[in-house]
């Protein structure tokens, strides 16, 4: 690895001050810092010695937690496509074939949302003059995995750019954003292009091919909410979707395990389930709001059974966790410890709070299928209050220790 | 009443080279300094002599213009080598050449019996003027104490949690009676308690375990458990216009020799600690004394950095710098000054961290001692994680909220979030665990220069 640190060495009073590219002195420190940790050490006084975790490693921990998502989502735009297609039923039949359209659906989209945000951060680094910041490493995996594999490339530049400019750089950067950035993004397409990325259409990618008649491309958050207008039973209306290309398309089982067309990486509670032991083990996000964020669902959905009237307020509350991106928001999501609560108790009425409301919005709100996006969105906009209290009862017991 | 007090936020940074509880078999230093930079606080620092001068041990050199009563005294008696200035003339060290046979200035004497009927106007004059003063710092703040004031309470911790901090019960052995005096004229000051606590982790050394007069109180958990902030946060804790002193044990043994022998003694163990150290065991010198006798011949390699203090807390020196005044240990670190590919995401159980993120694999090993160079180990960032700080913080303080008061320079913020009850060495675990590898201490201390000076 010498010659490369020779070679960055060498380079280097070109980006430093009064050097040729002085101006471009960030995007070299981000190539840099990336190959080699720095020299730097300690000041003179004060801790003598640091921790051996940077910002770096943290990102790449959440990174290494959606991969199972990625993986797995990339595997399954492909099953979907098949099963609606008619070409196989079978889980494991063409693993190839099915392999392959995904990647070649999935890996443009995580490309995309990767350049076209880099870009952005680049040049926002270039001219505020600030270092390149890891947080991007991943906004631009979370993008990728909470919009359909259908939805165009340009959509999903526009969005990561927007989002990056609007809901981070134009607050001063990571750390000083109030809303997930990549949240921001999904809402933007959502609101902006809601055909590409509501309906029935566009969760289920078809390609040149017709569907199997009697194929429906609603996701089971419509099915549900359909059965709840039609005042059917909501559990066997999922059990009996799309019974044409499958048994039990929709069962719990099946939802669990997210075989289900959607987002490219929200559909698998089981892979976001691993993504969060992953963040839990490391210490990473924080458990209390993945806890209580999945309580706060489970809750409101026993509040819902108790008044029940109607067939999808009666729907078995732990339906909501596999349902929709509930799981996949509440753990990669929620947990951004930028836009979150930041006071421990904060977190936990936070995370509480998104799980309600994510409910309510799904079962009483006719407009938004899923809650979850607004939610968290919501919470994001409510948590600097929610902190507010928190610190304000820690100067209120030091102010009345100070009368006594 | 005494209490016991258990912690169990905090975090113990467990390093190679502890010193083991022998003394070593040093050349002794040549030169001792005082340097006023050590005094935070210290406004406009006057010296009294002029190089080629000479003085004995308790002769008065330095005095702070904005407090004009309490006295800096030599530690060694000798000759006034150098005085050295730094930019703009400021005052950083009083070099002393000394005698191999030290003389002492004559203090007034007492008997026992005498100093408990002693006066404490007169205690406090004998002490601003025999050079001890100086150990007593005020909270808030963390400066030298106004000898006109008179606090709450004066507490004492009779244990260092720091990574690899000397032991009290071996650096003041046989001192128990002076320990007593010093107490006894503590006493005194304080119209409220004298607390001592002390290691509820470890049998209590016999000198503090038989200290009359005072409140014996048990401390125990990781770092910060012996930092006299978090136990004054625990004991009785600071409100705004209060003031409470805090004395190092060391500090208590030297006031009660002045009294007793009437001499200002500036003998002091120093803990030569550190993994580049070859033989870390205690040295027998004197109060800042010049540290090239116990680095050179004693190191393992030449890529070292000196540390005054402990490895949270301390000061980097140079090779021939001299012990910081208020330390009782020098650390002896390898330099961090390298480049490492591929650093930030290679795994590894040699690099101690608090945190779990991919790779960081020391928790596996909770009681290996590590070798910790001095890098930094990643670049400034914005704060991104949270609960991290909270954590090794067993205070009812929210560390990241304060700071950033701090960096706002909201004062009344800064106020109602406790800057009181804090100084550096309180939030010093914060400094070391941060992700985005803030100055916290430096923060710290900005917002109490902010709050005091204003």
């Amino acid at each position: 690895m010498k010659f490369l640190r020779d070679l960055l060495d060498k380079q280097k009073p070109l980006f430093q001050k009064g050097g040729k590219l002085e101006n471009l002195y960030y995007l070299y420190e981000a190539g840099e810092t990336f190959l080699f940790k720095p020299n730097h050490t300690a000041g003179i006084k004060g801790a003598q010695v640091k921790d051996a975790i940077d910002l770096k490693r943290m990102m790449i921990t959440v990174v290494i937690a959606m991969i199972p998502c990625l993986l797995f989502g990339i595997y399954n735009t492909g099953h979907q496509h098949f099963l609606a297609t008619g070409q196989t039923a079978g889980l494991w039949e063409d693993f190839g074939p099915k392999l392959l359209i995904g990647l070649e659906l999935v890996l443009p989209i995580v490309i995309v949302s990767y350049a076209a945000g880099g870009l952005v951060e680049a040049v926002f680094a270039v001219v505020r003059k600030h270092p390149i910041n890891e947080g991007f490493l991943v906004t631009g995996m979370l993008i990728p995995l909470v919009v359909p594999a259908t939805l165009p490339l340009w959509q999903v530049a526009l969005a990561t750019v927007f989002a990056v400019v609007i809901a981070k750089e134009v607050f001063g950067g990571t750390g000083m954003n109030i809303l997930n950035v990549a949240m921001t993004a999904r809402a933007f397409l959502y609101f902006a292009y809601p055909a590409q990325i509501s309906g029935d259409q566009v969760w289920t990618y078809l390609g040149d091919k017709a569907p199997v008649d009697g194929f429906s491309g609603a996701t089971a958050l419509a099915v549900a909410y359909n059965a709840g207008v039609e005042g059917e039973n909501v559990t066997s209306a999922l059990n009996t979707h799309n019974a044409a290309i499958g048994d039990s398309l929709y069962g719990f089982a099946n939802l669990f395990i997210g075989w289900i067309p959607g987002s490219i990486g929200e559909t698998s509670t089981l892979m976001a389930l691993i993504g969060a032991a992953i963040l839990i083990g490391t210490g990473v996000a924080s458990w209390k709001i993945i806890v209580s964020g999945f309580g706060g669902a489970y809750l409101m959905g026993l509040v819902m059974n108790m008044f029940a009237v109607n067939e999808y307020m009666a729907m078995p509350a732990e339906y909501h966790w596999v349902i929709g991106g509930l799981a996949f928001g509440v753990v990669f999501m929620a947990t951004d410890p930028v836009s979150a609560a930041q006071t421990e108790l904060g977190k936990w009425i936070y995370g509480f709070l998104i799980g309600v409301l994510t409910v309510i919005i799904r079962v009483t709100n006719p407009a938004y299928p899923e809650g979850i996006m607004l939610a968290v969105l919501f919470m994001n906009v409510f948590a600097p209050l929610i902190d507010h209290y928190v610190v304000k009862a820690n100067k209120n017991r030091r102010l009345q220790r100070a009368t006594v | 009443m005494s209490k016991t007090i258990k912690l169990k936020k905090g975090f113990d940074i467990k390093l190679v080279g502890k010193a083991e509880k022998q003394l070593g078999d040093f050349k002794s230093a040549k030169t001792f300094a005082l340097k006023p930079t050590d005094f935070i606080g210290m406004q406009r620092p006057k010296v009294t002599v002029s190089e080629g001068d000479t003085v004995k041990a308790g002769t008065p050199i330095l005095f702070d213009k904005a407090m004009e009563t309490v006295q800096y005294v030599a530690p060694v008696s000798g000759e006034i080598v150098e005085i050295k200035r730094g930019d703009r003339r400021k005052l950083l060290e009083i070099k002393i050449l000394a005698d191999t046979n030290i003389s002492y200035e004559a203090f007034d004497k007492f008997s026992e019996d005498a100093l408990n009927s002693l006066s404490k106007e007169d205690a406090v004059v004998q002490m601003c003027k025999g050079g001890v003063w100086p150990q007593i710092i005020q909270r808030p703040f963390g400066i030298v104490a106004n000898p006109e004031d008179s606090p709450k309470a004066i507490f004492i911790s009779a244990f260092d949690s720091h990574p690899l901090a000397p032991d009290y019960g071996f650096l003041l052995e046989g001192e128990d009676k002076y320990f007593q005096a010093g107490l006894n004229v503590l006493s005194k000051l304080t119209s409220g308690k004298v607390h001592l606590n002390v290691d509820g982790n470890a049998t209590i050394p016999g000198i503090f375990a038989n200290a009359k007069g005072v409140e014996l109180n048990k401390f125990s958990g990781p770092h910060p458990a012996g930092n006299i902030g978090v136990q004054i946060h625990h004991l009785d804790p600071i409100n705004k216009g209060e003031i409470v002193w805090t004395v190092n044990p060391y500090g208590v043994v030297q006031i009660g020799k002045l009294f007793l022998e009437g001499k200002y003694d500036g003998s002091k163990k120093i803990a030569v600690t550190g993994s580049e150290a070859k033989n870390a065991v205690y040295a027998n010198t004197y109060m800042g004394a010049c540290v090239d006798s116990l680095v050179e011949g004693n190191i393992k390699q030449d890529h070292i950095r000196v540390v005054s203090g402990n490895v949270l807390t301390g000061e980097r020196i140079n090779r021939d710098g001299y012990v910081g005044y208020y330390h009782h240990q020098i650390t002896l670190l390898p330099e961090g000054d390298q480049y490492e590919f591929l650093g930030w995401m290679k795994p590894t159980a040699s690099k101690l961290s608090y945190h779990r993120a991919l790779g960081l694999l020391s928790f596996l090993n909770p009681k290996k001692e590590f070798v910790l160079d001095t890098n930094t180990n990643g670049e400034e960032r914005a704060f991104v994680q949270t609960g991290v700080f909270e954590d090794v913080t067993p205070m009812d303080i929210l560390p990241v909220y304060l700071l950033k008061a701090i960096m706002a320079e909201d004062f009344d913020e800064m106020e109602e979030l406790g800057i009181y009850e804090i100084v550096e060495e309180d939030l010093a675990l914060c400094e070391f665990v941060d992700v985005s590898k803030h100055p916290v201490q430096e923060i710290v201390r900005k917002g109490i220069d902010l709050i005091q000076y204003s």
